[in-house]
């Protein structure tokens, strides 16, 4: 699809051109108000593009109305109909696509067992917990027969623990049933566990799509890295190119070796170093980068620590060690040594309106 | 600049002294006290208790204790077998009428609300003001503009070369009471459609449903509280008017007219039967509708998708916009808006020379309609300063809950009893046991019948808000009067205005409870009543311009205190 819609003279999405493989489970990453709830609308056909056509199975959709489109929408709040018991909700979908009572229950129960959730049949949803509900809304969505499933935010309503508990359990319904997924979320671990492709959505604009893996490892820009995973950024100029690295002179002179590819001398650049990649040590290590710093502050996040390095020209690093790997820990005010390789290091081209605005979640 | 002070409090008194210079400070001490006071929980109930105890002495139980005293008072309780014949057809007519009239309004104002809600152009929010036309022409006025619409030969008839194309009887009454009830379905659905969640809608929709299945297996089952309640009110309105329905009745009775008739024949026994039985059989059917109407479910599960699909094209869409459309402008809007014919034929004809002049009928018209304005007034006063906490009680279960549903129940009976009927009973009690002046029974009598609409807007109003933003308040360490000055009252002020307005309105256009309280004093509608039976002598063009300045005075009122409330909401 390649698509524009317009709101008033906003671009909500604009010229958003992507595919999906049937059977895929895509994840769409974007911070608020970045156009994802809008996508799926798109593709629900609840709201048509100003421009640009939706194409399933390779023909256009445009002028297909909602129910003939075989895209069900699971809205966050799931919308369970409150006035109809569990079974019937999720015996909805195939009542409206004209299958005979008898058949439509039918489905509906497999689906609830599928889901774990037979013995609610005949709840109310209001009687149910946020959990059950999001299944009973998942539930809904498989049993319909349609092959596009659109899950708008499907865990944003639930607690953390149950975001966790739930995420797999999604994927995993969701691969047995054969449908195709487009997943909205604003949680990049959530995106990164279920995804088999990530597509990051900005300002209404595809900023990178491809493999969880691809787009951590060599995200496309530094939005991506920083949304995805998080890094620490320097700026600085090339000073030298050679086959395999180049010399990157950040600011206080200090000079970083990272790698050559599409590098040209002179050119400012923005280095990314991942938190993990950074290495920490109360003595000078052996490392292609290694720098002089002070520890700033130290955080506890159980299975990690983070440590917040400011560095001899007054930029800030962030090493992550995990618990079991590091040893010796430090305390805020001692003076280390950070250290990273050379292939860690992620280069981007300065962005044109400075890197705190790239940095931005709008 | 800077300055040094010597002391913090030296600060502090130099800048509140500049603060209040200019303003009345002690008005501001006074109110602080009285804040102060609001905090003792002694201060509180007692507030609370004495706005319930004006509302079940003051309010209701005139209502019931006075036909019931009557009753007792009356030396026989037989009629003769001819009125009794009479009194169960009236009575019986007023519910087939009530119910005929109530379910058309609902079949044909929800497709109506949708397009207004749905449709969001120019001319569906024109279309939405009109349907709020028949609300500012009094009953009264109606009544006679659309028995000059459909039974004169001036009116409709004259297209079709008729002298008259409906006369007088129950098919005049069925048009009456279907376009003042019509809009009542119409703001009930709107305002239900606006606050709907589309999300369920969108679901059942991308699940595979029509647009129209969509709607009837989803949208108005989730909105049928509200669809009954817009049922009720309809069907209140429709039993409970009187001047209107006498206007257009012709020899045709129902339990109102039927009730006015034995009055003017001095039947005082018929008087009273009929009443207790208008009154207990409306309760029956409210509680019953009440009871039964939640336990219907029309076969959530049965869908018929061929037939629905078809009901959702293009086609069948723009024939039902078509037909209720024109539903609405011919048998609500043309025969509203016709009273304007007569009445400015009477401008023109010389009439108003008349009415400067103050001879003829004009002196006591004037006197009638500031009698009217003046009740209204005062009806409107007691019931905010009664109905506030009443209101406050209701939302936040002050008294506990169960007292609360209790409070609740009662708050709506006024609308529920036909208010002819509550007249006859509250007539009875303040003349006879509180021995009040004619002035004040009519002032307390239109207190009782308009009670429930202001507290009905404000209990809704104060639920909607966050009991949070309350509690927050309080913990910041506002006293509870502050917190209800400061917090509640300007989130609710756009309630509060539009309650009062309600309450403002119908006690001008109130001819039921009226005509049974007064003797010498007539208020403007129950004095037209007069006119246009011919019970006071009046010509045509005379008739046609009092009922042009009733209407214009509502309207000018309502057009005031709109003006009030949409500054008030544009200043939220």
């Amino acid at each position: 699809m390649n698509v524009t819609k317009k709101f008033g003279h906003v671009a909500a999405l604009d010229r958003v051109t992507f595919d999906v493989n049937n059977g895929e489970y895509l994840c769409v990453l974007g911070p608020t108000g970045s156009g994802k709830s809008t996508l799926l609308r798109l593709i629900a056909g609840l709201l048509k593009p100003n421009d640009g056509t939706i194409f399933f199975d390779g023909s256009p959709v445009n002028t297909i109305e909602p129910q003939d489109r075989n895209a069900v929408y699971v809205p966050q709040q799931y919308a369970l109909f409150p006035h109809l018991t569990v079974l019937e909700n999720v015996a909805f979908g195939p009542l409206a696509r004209d299958k005979v009572e008898a058949e439509a229950l039918e489905i509906a129960s497999k689906t609830l067992e599928m889901v774990k959730l037979s013995w609610r049949a005949q709840a109310l949803p209001s009687e149910l917990s946020g959990g059950m509900q999001q299944r009973v809304a998942l539930a809904r969505g498989l049993a319909s027969g349609a092959n596009l499933l659109l899950l708008d935010e499907p865990l944003g309503a639930l607690d953390a623990r149950l975001r966790l508990e739930l995420r797999h359990t999604l994927r995993e319904l969701v691969k047995q049933s054969g449908m195709t997924a487009i997943h909205v979320t604003h949680d990049r671990d959530e995106a990164m566990s279920v995804a088999d492709r990530i597509m990051v959505l900005r300002a209404g604009r595809v900023l990178d799509y491809g493999a969880p893996i691809r787009v951590y490892t060599r995200p496309t820009g530094i939005f991506v890295a920083n949304l995805i995973g998080g890094a620490s950024f320097l700026d600085g100029v090339v000073e030298a190119v050679t086959p395999d690295s180049s010399a990157v002179r950040v600011r206080g002179g200090l000079l970083i070796q990272a790698p050559a590819e599409l590098l040209t001398v002179d050119e400012p650049v923005i280095l990314g170093i991942r938190k993990e990649r950074v290495r920490i040590s109360p003595s000078k290590p052996e490392a292609e980068n290694i720098l002089e710093g002070e520890v700033r502050e130290v955080r506890f996040l159980g299975s990690a620590r983070e440590y917040v390095v400011r560095l001899a020209n007054g930029d800030t690093i962030i090493s992550r060690r995990f618990m079991e790997v590091e040893k010796p820990t430090f305390a805020a005010g001692q003076r280390i040594y950070v250290s990273f390789e050379q292939h860690d290091v992620m280069s981007f081209a300065y962005p044109p309106q400075g890197l705190r605005k790239e940095l931005e979640m709008v | 600049m800077l300055r040094a002070y010597e002391s913090r409090e030296e600060w502090v008194v130099k800048n509140t002294k500049t603060r209040t210079d200019g303003s009345p400070s002690m008005f501001h001490g006074l109110l602080t006290h009285i804040e102060r006071l609001s905090a003792s929980p002694f201060i509180a109930k007692s507030v609370y208790s004495v706005a319930l105890a004006f509302f079940l002495l003051i309010v209701i139980a005139p209502a019931i204790v006075g036909i019931l005293a009557q009753l007792v008072s009356l030396p026989s309780l037989t009629l003769s077998s001819s009125v009794a014949a009479r009194m169960q057809s009236a009575v019986a007519w007023s519910f087939v009428i009530g119910l005929t009239v109530s379910s058309l309004d609902v079949i044909v104002g929800i497709p109506l609300a949708w397009l207004i809600v749905r449709r969001r152009e120019h001319w569906t929010t024109i279309l939405d003001s009109l349907a709020d036309i028949p609300f500012v022409i009094p009953t009264v006025a109606l009544g006679f503009s659309i028995l000059e619409f459909w039974s004169t030969p001036s009116g409709i008839g004259m297209i079709f070369g008729a002298d008259k194309l409906v006369g007088p009887g129950t098919l005049l009454i069925m048009l009456l009471h279907f376009a003042f009830s019509f809009p009542v379905i119409v703001r009930v659905m709107v305002g239900e459609f606006l606050n709907y969640r589309e999300t369920f809608e969108i679901a059942a929709r991308t699940l595979g449903a029509s647009a129209f299945t969509a709607v009837r297996t989803v949208t108005l089952p989730i909105l049928r509280p509200a669809l009954l309640a817009g049922f009720l009110l309809a069907l209140a309105r429709s039993l409970s008017e009187t001047g209107a329905t006498i206007v257009v009745a012709g020899a045709f009775e129902n339990g109102t007219v039927f009730i006015k008739n034995v009055r003017d024949a001095g039947l005082t026994t018929a008087v009273v039967i009929a009443s207790l039985l208008l009154i207990v059989s409306s309760l029956l059917v409210f509680a019953l509708i009440k009871i039964v109407a939640p336990r219907i479910r029309i076969a959530p599960l049965r869908v018929w998708p061929n037939l629905e699909r078809r009901l959702s094209s293009r086609q069948s869409v723009g024939a039902r916009n078509a037909i209720s459309l024109s539903v609405f402008l011919v048998f609500v809007l043309l025969p509203c808006l016709y009273i304007a014919f007569p009445a400015i034929e009477a401008l023109a004809g010389g009439t108003l020379s008349e009415v400067v002049a103050e001879v003829g009928p004009w002196p006591v018209f004037w006197s009638s309609m500031l009698l009217s304005y003046v009740v209204a007034i005062l009806a409107t006063i007691l019931n905010i300063i009664g109905g506030l906490p009443v209101a406050v009680l209701i939302a936040r279960n002050r008294f506990g809950q169960k007292a609360s549903k209790i409070v609740d129940a009662l708050v709506d009976l006024p609308i529920i009893v036909p208010s002819l009927a509550l007249g006859v009973s509250l007539n009875f009690f303040w003349r006879n046991m509180g021995a009040l002046p004619e002035f004040w029974v009519l002032v307390l009598a239109h207190t009782t019948i308009t009670y429930s609409y202001f507290v009905r807007a404000m209990a809704a109003s104060v639920q909607g808000i966050a009991p949070e933003l309350e509690e927050t308040a309080r913990s910041l360490g506002a006293h509870p009067l502050r917190v209800f000055r400061k917090i509640t009252l300007p989130l609710t002020k756009y309630s509060l205005l539009s309650g009062a307005i309600l309450v403002f309105t119908r006690s001008v256009d109130e001819t039921g409870a009226t005509s049974a309280v007064s003797k010498t004093l007539k208020t403007a509608p129950v004095l037209l009543v007069d006119w246009i039976k011919g019970n006071i002598a009046v010509t045509t063009s005379e008739l046609a311009l009092g009922i042009g300045f009733l209407v214009a005075t509502s309207f000018l009122a309502l057009v005031v205190l709109r003006l009030i409330t949409l500054r008030e909401a544009g200043r939220k």
